[in-house]
């Protein structure tokens, strides 16, 4: 049997433990996600979605509980580069080309030149903009930046993607041309996706499964199913889509309701 | 009208400045010892440049009065820039050294450097190039220090989160992420401890030593009132301290290709 992308046991996470400034950011969290599945967290500000991703990516250590990726401790997973990380901000360096920009995962892993520029260009295929590797991020749009940054994460073709509200920064129209191109990209490639969000329409577009958090301490309210199958722009004129968008708001509104 | 606004703002700038200070100086009658000519400065620039034979006052030639100066000031500049950026790399790469090291630097920095200047002629003689160069060094390394620990602090944190996220270690993020990131911090640094460094030697040179150096050549013909000479002296100064600005400039253009540049 095949492991579980993502295996989330009775997690939970205090800043400053035991301090009076402790702040309970989760508790109790149990999560697996299946390879292959696009899994969205969403919840008001405060519900530690974010801090629950930087925990599945080892970039914060857990306060209780285990969270394995791909079978093996979250530790082990990010020394052996298992995922590939965005973030709101496109996060490029700017000194670096943007084929460079994509190419420095690959660099740090000791691939050759020859089959670092190979990648690059394949990946600059992929987000279509291959005639931009040449250029240096200023260079090119909030859109295009973001476009390069998703090429950097799955430039190692890592099978799990953790994303970090990678769409906050783009106007509408962007965005959702965005969510296509990722949904396509990640379909060919098979890539699991963990991504953190705060839009309904954007979980309910992408996910396959979508995690509704409530806050202080952040535990996991609900689960919306989205079984919708492929997705492309029609899907979002679709009365399933809105039912789906209905159950997710529905779900926030209970949350965030005061006790 | 067309031909005037085609040339530079700094030369037409230049022009008019030194043009009406000839004019007002001769149309007011200012005497030399106030404000000599613009005209009779660049003439004793030309004559005490390089002189034939010394005019038996010995002051030295500006020629090599220049140059001494100069080579004292790009010295100390180059190793003043040189302990900023290792104290700067120490105190990011050791964070608790940042406690001790950075107030004593604020120290050294706040001491008034004529205060230290006769105190480095005691330590390292009164005639050694050490005594200027040191207080050249003091001068420049904290502007260096602070602006490059800076810019190697001061890295996103998406970039940091980034680099850890493919196991990165403490010395690659160094590397790759903190040291280009801190590169514009220390050109801009660079920029101006680049003509302080000439101010920092001339301030260390009043204070003694051998006669053939800016310092000197400004206090000696000033007391036998020729301004003019004078005068001559701190253009030269002046020149070094430019020159030193514009290298730093063309550095900056040349080490960051990637900056957004208006065309």
């Amino acid at each position: 049997m095949t492991s579980d992308a993502v295996s989330v046991n009775a997690v939970s996470k205090v800043f400053n433990d035991g301090s009076p400034e402790a702040v309970r950011a989760l508790e109790g969290i149990d999560l697996t996600v299946k390879p292959g599945e696009f899994v969205s967290l969403i919840g008001p500000s405060g519900c530690g979605k974010s801090t629950l991703l930087r925990l599945i990516a080892d970039l914060l250590p857990a306060t209780a509980g285990t969270i394995e990726v791909f079978g093996k401790p979250a530790s082990q997973a990010r020394v052996d580069q298992d995922y590939g990380m965005a973030f709101q901000s496109a996060g490029l360096f700017e000194w670096r080309k943007v084929a460079a920009n994509i190419e420095l995962p690959l660099e740090l892993m000791g691939w050759s030149k020859s089959d670092r520029h190979a990648r690059s260009k394949e990946m600059l295929e992929l987000v279509k903009l291959p005639d931009f590797g040449d250029h240096y991020p200023w260079q090119l749009s909030g859109g295009m930046q973001q476009r390069i940054a998703i090429a950097r994460a799955l430039a190692f073709k890592p099978e799990l993607l953790l994303m970090d509200e990678p769409f906050g920064a783009l106007d509408e129209m962007t965005r959702e041309h965005m969510q296509n191109e990722l949904l396509g990209i990640t379909a060919e490639l098979g890539t699991t996706v963990v991504f953190v969000t705060h839009s309904i329409s954007e979980a309910a577009f992408l996910s396959d499964r979508v995690i509704v958090l409530s806050p202080r301490p952040g535990t996991i309210h609900s689960i919306v199913d989205v079984p919708m199958g492929d997705r492309n722009d029609d899907t979002r004129e679709e009365p399933e889509f809105f039912a789906k968008a209905t159950e997710i708001r529905e779900a926030l509104r209970a949350v965030e309701a005061p006790a | 009208m067309t031909f005037l606004r085609r040339l530079p703002p700094p030369l037409v700038v230049g022009v008019v400045f030194f043009g009406s200070w000839e004019l007002l100086v001769r149309a007011f009658r200012v005497k030399e010892f106030l404000l000599p000519r613009p005209s009779s400065i660049v003439t004793s620039l030309v004559d005490t440049w390089n002189p034939a034979e010394t005019d038996g006052l010995g002051t030295s030639s500006l020629r090599e009065a220049g140059l001494n100066t100069g080579s004292i000031a790009v010295a100390g500049l180059l190793i003043g820039l040189l302990v900023g950026v290792v104290l700067a790399l120490l105190v990011v790469r050791f964070g608790r050294l940042s406690d001790t090291v950075t107030p004593f630097a604020a120290a050294i920095n706040a001491t008034p450097i004529v205060a230290l200047a006769p105190i480095f002629n005691a330590w390292f003689g009164i005639t050694s190039v050490v005594s200027n160069l040191a207080v050249v060094v003091v001068v420049v390394f904290f502007p260096v220090f602070i602006n490059t620990a800076r810019g190697l602090t001061e890295v996103h944190a998406d970039q940091l989160e980034l680099m850890r996220s493919y196991g990165a270690s403490d010395l690659t993020i160094m590397r790759r992420v903190r040291v280009p990131n801190a590169l514009p911090f220390f050109l801009t640094s660079l920029r101006i401890a680049a003509p302080l460094s000439v101010i920092a030697a001339i301030v260390a040179e009043y204070f003694g030593g051998p006669q053939s150096r800016l310092g000197p050549v400004i206090t000696q013909n000033a007391s036998f009132t020729r301004y003019d000479a004078a005068w001559a002296a701190i253009v030269v100064a002046s020149a070094i301290g430019l020159a030193l600005f514009a290298i730093a400039q063309v550095i900056e253009r040349l080490a960051m290709p990637w900056k957004r540049r208006e065309a």
